[in-house]
Order: C-alpha cells, then sequence, then structure tokens
C-alpha cells in the first residue's frame, strides 16, 4: 500500500535533478517496519552501557573501581612507559593516598603547645594544590597532557611516600637512636627517588623534548616537600 | 534496501548551501574536542522523516479508504517520530548554544594562555640567567636588558619556600595557630610580589624604565642568592659564616638589581630612593629569613587567641654547629624518651 508516485523528473535526463526527487524513487513494502527511534548505534551503546552501570549493585561498582585503582598502583609500583594511568585516569586513588598520608601525619592535638606538625588540611592543601600548580606549571611549558590525566599521575605516584610513611611509622616504634634515623632517611629517600622516576615515566612524554628539566622540576620539589615532612615526623 | 540508502546519501550531500549552516551546529563549531555524542546524524534522518511524511501524505490521498484507519497510526506515529526528532534537535541546539556561551565566559576569565608566553624558556636560558644574577653589571648608561620570563622566579620562589621548611624543621620553630607551609609560602608569595609591586610603584614615581613583569623577573631571580645562602647557613649553623656569605651572596645580588634599575633611571636623588630601598629589603629579607626561623616564634596569631593565653614568649635556643644527622637523631631521642616517660608515668 506504500506505492510510491512516479517521479515527475526523467530518469534519463542530465539536468540537475529537484532536491527531493530521488525520495520518489523508494518503494517501501508492508511487512518492513518503517517506524521505531532512529539512533545511532554508537549512541545506543552508550546508553545501554550508561543504564547497566547504575542498575548494578553497589559491590560491583566498588570492586570495578578498586580494581581499577588497583592496577594503577601496580602500574606505579612497577613504572614502564605506558598509557594507563593517562587513558583512563581517575582520581580515587589519589584521594585514597592522601587522605592515608593526611591521616598518618596529623600529630595529635591533645598537646597543643608542641603543635608544629603538620595538620591533615595542611597535608591535603600541599598535595592538591602542589599537584594543580605543576600541572597549570607543565601546560604552560608547552605540555600537551589534559589537567585531570597530570593531577592523577602525581597523585597515584606519591605511592611510594605512603609506603615510606607506613614503614617510617613501623620503625619508630622500635628503640630510637642514629641507626633508626639512618633506616627512615634510607627508605625515604629510596621512595623518593622511585616517586620521581615513576612520575618522569607518565609525564615526560607529554612534554617537549628539551623542556623536561623544566616540567620536572616542580614534580622535584614537591615529592621533597612531602618526603620532608615524612622524615621529620616524630609522634609525640 | 540499498534504494532508500543512496537517494538519502545523495540527498545528504546534495544538501550543500541550504544544510551546511545547521550541521555546522550540530558538529560543534568553536570547541576543540569533537564530542562523538554530538556528531548526530539527525540532519540526515530528520531529512529522511520528512521525506517519510511527505509521502505519507501523499499515500493519503490516493488510498482515502484504507488510508482512514491507517492514517491515524501513520500519521501519529510519522508525527511523534517527526516531533520527537525535532525537539531532539531543539534540545541539542540549546544544548550546543549553552556549552558554547559557558566554554566563552570560562576561556576569557580563565585563561591560562595569558600567561603562556611568560613560560617559553629553555633549560639552557634559564641556567645562564640564574648565573647571572649574581655578576652585576656596571653598564649605567644604557638600559640593561631584563629577561620577561616567569618560569624562573616562580620556580625560585618554590625553592626558596622549600629550603624554608627545612629550615623551619631542623630548628624546631613551632607556630601557634598557623602552620609551617602556610608561614613559609607566605612569606616567600607575600615578598616576592608585595616587594615588587611596592618598587614597581616607587619607580612609577622616580620615573624609571621598568614594567611590573620586568620587576617580577628581577626581584625573582635575585633570590637565587638568598637560596644559596639559606640552604648553607640552615645546615652550618655558624654566625660568622651567615655574616660572609649575607654581604658576599647576597651583596651580590643586591648589586646587580641596583645596576639594572640605576641604568632605567635618570637623576641622582630618584636612582638613590630607588636602589636604597631595594638594597635594604632585599638584605634585611634575607637576615630575616635567617634569624626568625633559628628560634622558636610563637606567632603574633597568639594575641589573637584573647587574654587568658600567656603573651609571647622567646625561648632563644643554641644551635651547636653539628651536623643536622646528629641534631636530628638528638631530636628524636629526645622525644622519644619525653614520650616513654609520660607512658611510663601514666601507669
Amino acid at each position: 500500500m506504500a506505492k510510491a508516485a512516479e517521479s515527475s523528473g526523467d530518469p534519463g535526463t542530465t539536468s540537475p535533478r529537484p532536491l527531493f526527487a530521488g525520495l520518489s524513487d523508494i518503494s517501501i513494502s508492508q511487512d518492513i517496519p518503517v517506524e521505531g527511534e532512529i539512533t545511532i548505534p554508537m549512541r545506543s551503546h552508550i546508553r545501554e552501557f550508561d543504564s547497566s552501570t547504575l542498575n548494578e549493585s553497589v559491590q560491583n561498582t566498588i570492586m570495578r573501581d578498586l580494581k581499577a585503582v588497583g592496577k594503577k598502583f601496580m602500574h606505579v609500583l612497577y613504572p614502564r612507559k605506558s598509557n594507563t594511568l593517562l587513558r583512563d585516569w581517575d582520581l580515587w586513588g589519589p584521594l585514597i593516598l592522601c587522605v592515608t598520608l593526611a591521616l598518618m601525619l596529623q600529630r595529635s592535638s591533645v598537646d597543643s603547645e608542641k603543635d608544629g606538625g603538620p595538620q591533615f588540611a595542611e597535608v591535603f592543601v600541599i598535595v592538591w594544590f602542589g599537584a594543580v600548580t605543576i600541572t597549570l606549571n607543565s601546560k604552560l611549558l608547552g605540555g600537551n597532557i589534559s589537567f585531570f590525566q597530570s593531577l592523577c599521575v602525581l597523585g597515584y605516584c606519591i605511592l611510594p611516600l605512603t609506603v615510606a610513611m607506613l614503614v617510617c611509622r613501623l620503625v619508630l616504634l622500635a628503640e630510637p637512636g642514629p641507626i633508626n634515623f639512618m633506616v627512615r632517611l634510607f627508605v625515604v629517600i629510596v621512595m623518593f627517588a622511585w616517586s620521581i622516576v615513576a612520575s618522569t615515566a607518565f609525564l615526560a612524554d607529554s612534554q617537549p623534548p628539551n623542556r623536561k628539566a623544566l616540567a620536572i622540576y616542580p614534580v622535584f620539589l614537591f615529592y621533597f616537600v612531602i618526603s620532608w615532612m615524612i622524615l621529620t615526623f616524630t609522634p609525640q | 534496501m540499498a534504494t532508500p540508502a543512496a537517494p538519502a546519501g545523495g540527498a545528504r550531500s546534495g544538501a550543500g548551501p541550504e544544510w551546511g549552516g545547521f550541521e555546522e551546529n550540530i558538529q560543534g563549531g568553536g570547541s576543540a574536542v569533537i564530542d562523538m555524542e554530538n556528531m548526530d546524524d539527525t540532519s540526515g534522518s530528520s531529512f529522511e522523516d520528512m521525506g517519510e511524511l511527505h509521502q505519507r501524505l501523499r499515500e493519503e490521498e490516493v488510498d482515502a479508504e484504507a488510508a482512514v484507519a491507517e492514517e491515524e497510526d501513520g500519521e501519529f506515529l510519522g508525527m511523534k517520530g517527526f516531533k520527537g526528532q525535532l525537539s531532539r534537535q531543539v534540545a541539542d541546539q540549546m544544548w550546543q548554544a549553552g556549552k558554547r556561551q559557558a566554554s566563552r565566559a570560562f576561556s576569557l576569565y580563565a585563561n591560562i594562555d595569558i600567561l603562556r608566553p611568560y613560560f617559553d624558556v629553555e633549560p639552557a636560558q634559564v641556567r645562564s640567567r640564574l648565573l647571572e644574577s649574581m655578576i652585576p653589571i656596571k653598564m649605567v648608561n644604557f638600559p640593561q636588558k631584563i629577561a620577561g620570563e616567569l618560569y624562573g622566579p616562580l620556580m625560585l620562589v618554590f625553592t626558596l619556600v622549600a629550603i624554608l621548611l627545612h629550615g623551619m624543621k631542623t630548628s624546631d620553630t613551632i607556630i601557634r595557630e598557623g602552620t609551617l607551609m602556610g608561614t613559609a609560602i607566605g612569606t616567600c608569595f607575600g615578598y616576592w610580589l608585595g616587594v615588587s609591586s611596592f618598587i614597581y610603584f616607587l619607580a612609577y614615581l622616580c620615573n624609571a624604565q621598568i614594567t611590573m613583569l620586568q620587576m617580577l623577573a628581577l626581584l625573582g631571580y635575585g633570590l637565587f642568592g638568598h637560596c644559596i645562602v639559606l640552604f648553607i647557613t640552615y645546615n652550618i649553623h655558624l654566625h660568622a659564616l651567615f655574616f660572609l656569605f649575607w654581604l658576599l651572596v647576597g651583596g651580590l645580588s643586591t648589586l646587580r638589581m641596583v645596576a639594572v634599575l640605576v641604568s632605567r633611571t635618570v637623576g641622582p636623588t630618584q636612582r638613590l630612593l630607588l636602589c636604597g630601598t631595594l638594597a635594604a629589603l632585599h638584605m634585611v629579607f634575607l637576615l630575616y629569613l635567617h634569624f626568625a626561623y633559628h628560634k622558636v616564634v610563637e606567632g603574633i596569631l597568639d594575641t589573637l587567641e584573647g587574654p587568658n593565653i600567656p603573651p609571647m614568649q622567646r625561648v632563644p635556643r643554641d644551635i651547636p654547629a653539628v651536623l643536622p644527622a646528629a641534631r636530628l637523631s638528638a631530636t628524636v631521642l629526645n622525644a622519644t624518651a619525653k614520650a616513654v616517660a609520660v607512658t611510663l608515668q601514666s601507669h
């Protein structure tokens, strides 16, 4: 029943055909459905993906995110030149690390006279504003890395220093002395170097080749400040 | 079903001038990121829809009787499809327009590209400028060249912050109601920005030829001397050594800045005023940095607490000239002994 009317133009002429002329050649038979939503396959795929993550259980979501974070931790601990941290960046890992570090670095505020150590908010602010500053600097120097990718990398590369903090706390439980200090110094220096190597492996490729040193120096200062806070931490 | 595809394709490609602007809108002309979600094929689809609608209306005229029942269905579906498509397009266009406006406002106010030319440096240039900041040049008849960049000064200020932190930690500076980090950052950035502005203001009064950017760069590079002196003397605590370095290194970097300013100012009074102020501030700042963070400083923020807090107590500490490792271990020993004593007492 959906029979098309004849086209007014002669099909064989070489004159330019009017705009809608070709449509009259369509013959739509009855049993082929012409109604329905016209969607692009990719778009419908995305929609389907979204609704499926909304409907899944909370445990699934959390496990998926934790696995992603854990995978990135592995990439930081064994730094190779790879794109994983950059490609699917997330800020969960940096948040977990920053909160852990800030909690461990916090002095007990009972004895307020000796209150000179970093408080939670201080460490938090240092880490995040330091990372923001380094990102802005690398962007201004001509790097082609996005803001959040850089934050992600810098945050994840705090992992070695968090491990150093844990080790230092454990070492501080033992008997004090110059050996104690030497052990802590050695651990912090090694972890500091590890952080710098890890972040260089990820960030260096995004900088123009002759300016890598200019972009890495603030990273060095940033991790130096954090290492110094870890090394001079003494629980009262 | 190749037939509908071909004319649709032909129609799309032949759609040039009429639909060209429409397609551009859809694909978001201003943004640098091409969002795949917004690359909608609805231009072609709405075309097909319209063609379908035309066709259905034509069919209604041909087949009146059977088309009555089906006309309602067909028209209903066609209209619904058409309206749905149209509303989606309208929504899409509104989203694009809103996004464009927001990104324009953002790029106007938060454009870091304004600062981009000041960070256009090479490592070799930074190194040479750092070394030159310690070498005064005695050419005063012709304005000396000042590199207008901000990377070097900014990095030097941050380095000074790090060194200051190190110094405060090793001397057990205690700041009440404040934080070490906050104090260090506030001091260094406050000096750099504040004194630069003040000297720029004086330069404006004294008719000197220097811009704000140049002043920031000049003073920033002048902090290189401070960094060196403090780095050495926070670790080796001999007062005589500090005074020697203060005069030598501090003096050199001050002389360099003074020479540059003199070359850009006319008139002896103006030169004296400008350069005297800068020299005084620069040298005194180094003195302040060394001595203020070597003692226990119960900050002025104390007085904000109220009357029930005891007034400022200065407890000068004699720091022997030993290596920092032993010093820190002594601190650790003391702290641990104290902690042990407290625990033993509480039991």
